[in-house]
């Protein structure tokens, strides 16, 4: 059996950070693994620029983002193993795993850092109705297929969902020659980011149907068609709205899912509110000496913020690794009224540095407020003049306010 | 010239192709489409049927009871997996306990062992999640479930490595000649010289009868549609639940399935062809009556959803027999449910029965009938892992992240009986794409080792035969 202080599973960009943040954090001995043959996860199929603008200030691609952690990484005496795949997590931190050189292998941590990003939600989990032919791709599936592979997957084009990947796919996919006809989305909103809607839609005159549906797909072999419809406030099709077209493709973008199979397979306790862990404010999960960050804990919109949060639960595993376990003294934080998902979840009231929430809104509001309360008591107010489920809320509470709470805290959207 | 080809490789075609390479008899497989199994027997509930519910008499009773206690073995010779859950035939109303009295007087009559009227608390004993409207169960401990598509593979592959020959994209238009010398064609120029057919075509089966000018064999078309949950969900329920029978019909079920996912379905609808889309009717309508079935049905775990087209016949029984116009050939047709228990009966039957009377059956001295599982690593013990990866490394490379499955496997897949020369074929063999991800992430990798392995372009790699590239072309 090997013994590390530090495995971090997975090597995209949560797991490159949290390394790098561990090992100058004073931990020495840390392992990386990865199933794909190099680091840099997802971001190395995400040629188009906008990866950096907060942490670096600049606009990179997403292998120029990777690169800049991946060369910090070989600065240090970090060890990594590529094309190795995690196969089984035990809570004594003992993780097994399997690669083509050493066979089957378990690894003893001393912590372990989970960092296995997310996945796509499929076609098939939405019972879409029609038939199953060729043609039928998650984006992210097809963004590997035309950015790395080389390949187009198809020529003509609906894409449904308007997450952030689905809009940069109706880009990606025109550029290459493709006719993208439409982008559906069953809410009144999108989910992706506004900077995406406007630069890959709009600058290329994609239409966006808000409150549209895909009802029936088409085609035997190939795709050959979508029949779109408008929805009701239930989300459900309105008869006669139905629109058709010809097509050869359809594009699924419709939400991520962090992958927690390992993290459920530790007996960690998850949120089904993010499907992620359940962490406290340094990012440890209810296992001690667990810690997760980026996009297996929550999904975000932007890499800097998960750079930021793998930063954090590198430092806080070095820290468990260096001066043991520690007493935790913690209330809950609950998403209230008009909040879908809070993380932390647990913060230690005790400390002396500040703690920032980060936090999504459960639909579109305008002049609304900010409340983050302990029973009665109001810690934190803050106004907001439009807020969307699409991106991500945070809210800073400073040591001396974490003195202020004597219990749980709920954060509520008000005056919506 | 072959001694007898079969038309159609879904279960029975291949039950019956297994069951005479035991002999000394050049067989062969015609199969319309890219791989085998592509119809009726890939996409049903997979239940090894106790045998109750058929006529008494009938020969769906006959086969299925029979089938039932031979598939243990038949599953174990393949390398099948076959799980012996037991049934249990829900009734929701003292009405319904009366009908589960007469079903368990058939299933006597029929043959079937140990059946056995559960009261309330038994049955929830025996399915906590049961809904709290259900009042009794028959339970029926044979009853099983096996995979439908890993079975029909497995019985072509093991009857292919004792010598049978499958030819693939054959879509029979015309069959020639007489008992000793048929010529059967393909559609687009194929031909295949034969001493005698069987005929089991599944949905065109009747086609097929009409060829030999068998005009009397009539078949229809029921479509059923599926959902299918995450095996996270697995031990939602343990048994195969039915609602009791009415008069509207059999409703649908709701069951583990052998990799631990949970089915739900079928549907039943009439239709003219072999359309195989879904509806949102139609899953609604699954989507309801599983909730009448239990309670807290895990949908939020549903991972994908399909539907199959069954065949049945005017009789509303099997149908197997010698043609009544035209010596030599025979008719495997309007095998709807039971169809799949009742394979390995059928396939005795017609070879001892049937074809018994045409050739001079002489048992092969080196036939094999073991065939081991496409996958099958990582069930494997650590130690048999690495003792594998050592020479095989590609084995130590796992493509398929939400099932396990590893290079070594897919490769194996496309290379080994029956070969898999798509994605959908490989995906049915080994599960690379099976699970929570639906391929997402290991599509483009299962497609390029297919590419590597059979030595073509990725362009022409196909998610399920002509016509369904995945990709079209390279980028500028």
């Amino acid at each position: 059996m090997m013994n590390y202080d530090i495995v971090v599973i997975g090597g995209g960009p949560a797991g490159l950070a949290a390394a790098i943040s561990a090992y100058d954090s004073g931990a020495k001995n840390i392992l990386i693994l990865e199933r794909e043959d190099k680091l840099g996860g997802i971001l190395n199929q995400c040629i188009h620029n906008g990866f950096g603008l907060t942490r670096f200030k600049e606009s990179l691609s997403g292998p120029e983002y990777a690169y800049r952690f991946i060369e910090e990484v070989k600065n240090r005496d970090i060890d990594v193993f590529l094309n190795t795949t995690v196969i089984s997590l035990s809570k004594d931190k003992k993780v097994t795993a399997i690669n083509s050189e050493n066979g089957v292998f378990t690894v003893k941590a001393k912590a372990i850092i989970l960092a296995m990003g997310c996945r796509e939600r499929s076609r098939g989990a939405l019972n879409i109705a029609g038939s199953r032919p060729a043609g039928i791709y998650s984006a992210g599936t097809a963004q590997k297929y035309v950015n790395i592979k080389g390949y187009m997957p198809g020529k003509s084009v609906v894409i449904l969902g308007s997450g952030d990947i689905g809009l940069i796919m109706a880009r990606r996919m025109t550029l290459e020659g493709a006719k993208v006809h439409a982008v559906c989305e069953i809410m009144p909103y999108s989910s992706g980011l506004k900077r995406n809607i406007v630069q890959c839609l709009d600058d290329f005159g994609i239409p966006l149907y808000l409150n549209h549906t895909i009802t029936k797909i088409e085609g035997k072999e190939r795709v050959t068609a979508v029949e779109i419809s408008e929805v009701d406030e239930k989300r459900k099709p309105i008869k006669g709205t139905e629109m058709r077209f010809e097509c050869d493709t359809v594009l699924f973008s419709v939400g991520l899912i962090p992958e927690n199979e390992l993290t459920k397979n530790a007996g960690i306790s998850l949120s089904n509110r993010t499907r992620g862990a359940i962490v406290s404010q340094n990012r440890e999960t209810d296992v001690p000496g667990i810690f997760a960050c980026g996009n297996v804990l929550h999904v975000h919109d932007l890499v800097d913020f998960v750079s930021e949060e793998s930063e954090l639960a590198g430092k806080s595993a070095a820290d468990y690794v260096i001066n043991g376990e520690k007493e935790h003294n913690s209330v809950n934080c609950i998403n209230g009224k008009n909040i879908s998902y809070v993380l932390p979840q647990k913060i230690d009231t005790d400390l002396e540095e500040n703690v920032k929430v980060f936090f999504r809104v459960s639909g579109t509001f305008k002049n609304c407020t900010f409340k983050l309360s302990c029973g009665d008591k109001v810690i934190i107010e803050r106004k907001k003049k439009i807020a969307v489920p699409g991106e991500m809320e945070t809210l800073l509470i400073t040591s001396d306010k974490l003195k202020e709470i004597d219990g749980d805290l709920t954060l509520s959207l008000e005056g919506a | 010239m072959y001694d007898l080809t079969i038309i159609g490789g879904g279960v029975i075609g291949g039950s019956i192709l297994r069951n005479l390479s035991r002999y000394d008899l050049k067989i062969c497989l015609l199969e319309k489409e890219d791989d085998v199994c592509m119809g009726q027997s890939k996409a049903n509930s997979g239940i090894v049927h106790a045998g109750f519910d058929a006529a008494v008499g009938s020969l769906k009773a006959k086969f299925n009871v029979l089938g039932n206690e031979m598939m243990p073995d038949f599953a174990k010779e393949l390398g099948v997996k076959y799980v012996n859950n037991g049934s249990l035939v829900v009734a929701f109303s003292f009405e319904e306990m009366k009908t589960l009295e007469e079903l368990r007087e058939r299933g006597i009559k029929n043959g079937v062992k140990g059946l056995e009227i559960l009261d309330r608390e038994e049955l929830v004993n025996k399915e906590p999640n049961i809904s709290d409207e259900a009042v009794g169960a028959l339970f029926a401990p044979t009853g099983g479930i096996v995979c439908p598509y890993e079975l029909t593979i497995a019985a072509i592959g093991n009857a292919m490595d004792n010598g049978a020959v499958l030819i693939t994209n054959f879509d029979v238009c015309k069959i020639d000649g007489e008992f000793g010398n048929f010529t059967v064609y393909s559609q687009d120029g194929q031909k295949v010289e034969t001493k005698a057919v069987i005929n089991c075509a599944g949905l065109g089966g009747q086609k097929i009868a009409e060829l030999v000018g068998d005009d009397y064999i009539k078949l229809g078309g029921r479509k059923g549609e599926y959902i299918l949950l995450d095996r996270e969900s697995g031990d939602f329920v343990s048994h195969t639940l039915f609602f009791t029978p009415t008069a509207k019909g059999k409703g649908i079920l709701v069951s583990q399935t052998v990799d631990k996912n949970i089915i739900l379905g079928p549907t039943a609808e009439e239709v003219s062809d072999g359309d195989t889309s879904t509806s949102a009717d139609g899953l609604n309508s699954v989507i309801e009556k599983a909730n009448k079935m239990c309670k807290n049905v895990p949908l939020y775990n549903t991972i994908t959803s399909f539907a199959g087209v069954r065949a049945y016949s005017d009789r509303h029984d099997f149908i197997i027999e010698e043609s009544k116009n035209k010596k030599g050939v025979i008719h495997c047709v309007g095998i709807e449910s039971p169809g799949l228990t009742s394979a390995p009966a059928i396939a005795k039957y017609v070879t001892e029965n049937l074809v018994d009377k045409l050739f001079d059956l002489r048992e092969k001295k080196d036939f094999n009938p073991i065939r081991k599982p496409d996958y099958f690593f990582k069930n494997l013990s650590d130690d048999e892992k690495n003792e594998i990866i050592k020479t095989s490394p590609e084995y130590g490379h796992i493509i398929c992240r939400c099932e396990q499955i590893t290079e070594g496997e897919i490769i194996r897949a496309v290379k080994e009986n029956p070969p898999a020369k798509n994605i959908d074929a490989v995906k049915r063999r080994t599960r690379a794409g099976m699970g929570r991800c639906q391929g997402g992430f290991c599509q483009p990798q299962v497609a390029e080792i297919i590419a590597e392995t059979l030595g073509i372009p990725l362009t022409e790699v196909t998610k399920s035969g002509k016509g369904s590239n995945l990709v079209l072309e390279r980028t500028k």
